[in-house]
């Protein structure tokens, strides 16, 4: 199919462009698009940009901060208030990758990609769409395939408390290949005991999710090898992460509690 | 197809040319322009063998969108020195970094970027800067102790 470029000023009249034609598809970074492009797919005949440089905007206010869609990982790396989120973008892709790469772009990522969006989920982020209101990112993943039906304009998240963030990602490829899964997960401790836990997975299923048994399993627990007993057994439950060339769902599934394990009891935020 | 004006630099060199709508820039480059060094691997964004710096910044002319350079500069391994002078391609050599030659390209200009923003790097910011860079022939360590070699002399800025 022949291809035709857009670019208009503002993310609402990309969004409107979009929602004009099927064969429309937003660009942002291009890292997912320009693929199919190059592939001569048949359902991408439009590919509609914006100039808004509200896109590229990251903004703080107290404890809340908002990515705008064309945020770039190469630009969350460079903003030491995301150090949080630095080990997160520094694993997705080279640097030239991740100069192109977007957070909305990773939000509607196919298999197996999504590893920012896994960590947007375990911060309880929530998606503002062009022309609609703000909802739960979560809400937004479930509804929306990879396809990128709605134009998100940022998404926003309160900075989580020192030390209470983390993410791990497992690749066959060191240290920037795509994710066999990722993990993502906010586990503040009050008193001891775990209080209000969010843990994401990427990769194992077919887009990123929340991880709402084994979150219930800790609430209460201590963060210890016994208090996490219960969540590493409900990692995967009512899972079916997809085959691909790098794993099949049957090893995500057994692997999944043992980097779940890792990343509560080992790793903590840089 | 429809057809855009497109300027921009290349090499330092002012670039006109006339893009089809969709265009990545490696096809830029390599069809309408005629710099081949830029090389078309896997046209995904997986083995950075077309990897240029665009304003400086490594990217993947296969995955750019040709008219996003507009009124940009684009750098690409056809503008270093003919005759391998560059710190970088004189080491690539001394240490065998370079075998069938197809990402040496890409790793080159990978690595100039890595050494224009951080000048002496250590083996980590080495292997994460060519991180994106598949090489088949070498297993990577030569091309790692030849950027180390250049930054060990403190070189690494483009001539």
């Amino acid at each position: 199919m022949t291809v035709t470029v857009h670019c208009v000023p503002t993310v609402a009249e990309a969004a409107e462009a979009v929602a004009r034609d099927r064969s429309a598809r937003y660009f942002g970074g291009g890292t997912l698009l320009m693929r199919a492009v190059n592939e001569g797919a048949d359902e991408v005949g439009i590919l509609v940009r914006t100039t808004d440089p509200d896109l590229k905007r990251i903004t703080s206010s107290g404890p809340s901060i908002t990515l705008g869609a064309g945020v770039t990982m190469r630009a969350v790396l460079a903003d030491p208030a995301l150090a949080f989120l630095h080990p997160v973008a520094r694993t997705i892709g080279g640097p030239a990758l991740q100069a192109q790469a977007t957070v909305g772009g990773n939000l509607f990522a196919p298999h197996p990609y999504g590893d920012m969006a896994a960590a947007l989920l375990a911060l309880d982020a929530e998606a503002a769409c062009a022309g609609g209101p703000s909802r739960p990112l979560a809400d937004l993943l479930r509804d929306t395939g990879t396809a990128g039906s709605q134009v998100v304009r940022s998404v926003s998240f309160t900075r989580p408390a020192a030390g209470t963030f983390r993410f791990r990602k497992v690749t066959r490829v060191r240290p920037t290949g795509a994710p066999v899964l990722s993990v993502a997960a906010s586990i503040p401790v009050v008193s001891g005991r775990i209080s209000g836990a969010r843990i994401a997975w990427s990769a194992m299923a077919p887009r990123p999710l929340r991880a709402a048994e084994a979150e219930r399993a800790l609430e209460g627990c201590r963060p210890d090898a016994t208090g996490i007993a219960g969540a590493l057994a409900a990692a995967a439950r009512g899972l079916d992460p997809p085959d691909d060339a790098l794993a099949s769902g049957w090893y995500r599934a057994e692997v999944a509690p043992v980097h779940l394990r890792r990343l509560l009891l080992e790793d903590g935020e840089d | 197809m429809a057809q855009k004006p497109l300027q921009f630099r290349l090499n330092g060199a002012e670039k006109a040319v006339f893009v089809e709508d969709g265009a990545n820039l490696l096809d830029v480059l390599r069809r309408s322009v005629g710099d081949l060094t830029a090389k078309r691997g896997c046209a995904q964004g997986g083995c950075g063998a077309c990897t240029v710096l665009i304003d400086g910044v490594p990217g993947l002319s296969c995955l750019t969108l040709a008219e996003t350079v507009e009124g940009r500069s684009v750098a690409t391994a056809g503008g270093l020195p003919g005759d391998g002078s560059h710190p970088l391609q004189e080491a690539f050599m001394a240490h065998f970094a370079a075998q069938c030659g197809f990402c040496t390209p890409g790793m080159l200009m990978a690595a100039t970027a890595l050494l224009e923003s951080t000048p002496h790097p250590d083996r980590d910011q080495v292997v994460h800067a060519l991180s994106g860079n598949i090489c088949r022939c070498t297993g990577y360590e030569p091309i790692i102790a030849a950027v180390l070699e250049v930054a060990g002399e403190g070189g690494g800025g483009r001539s």
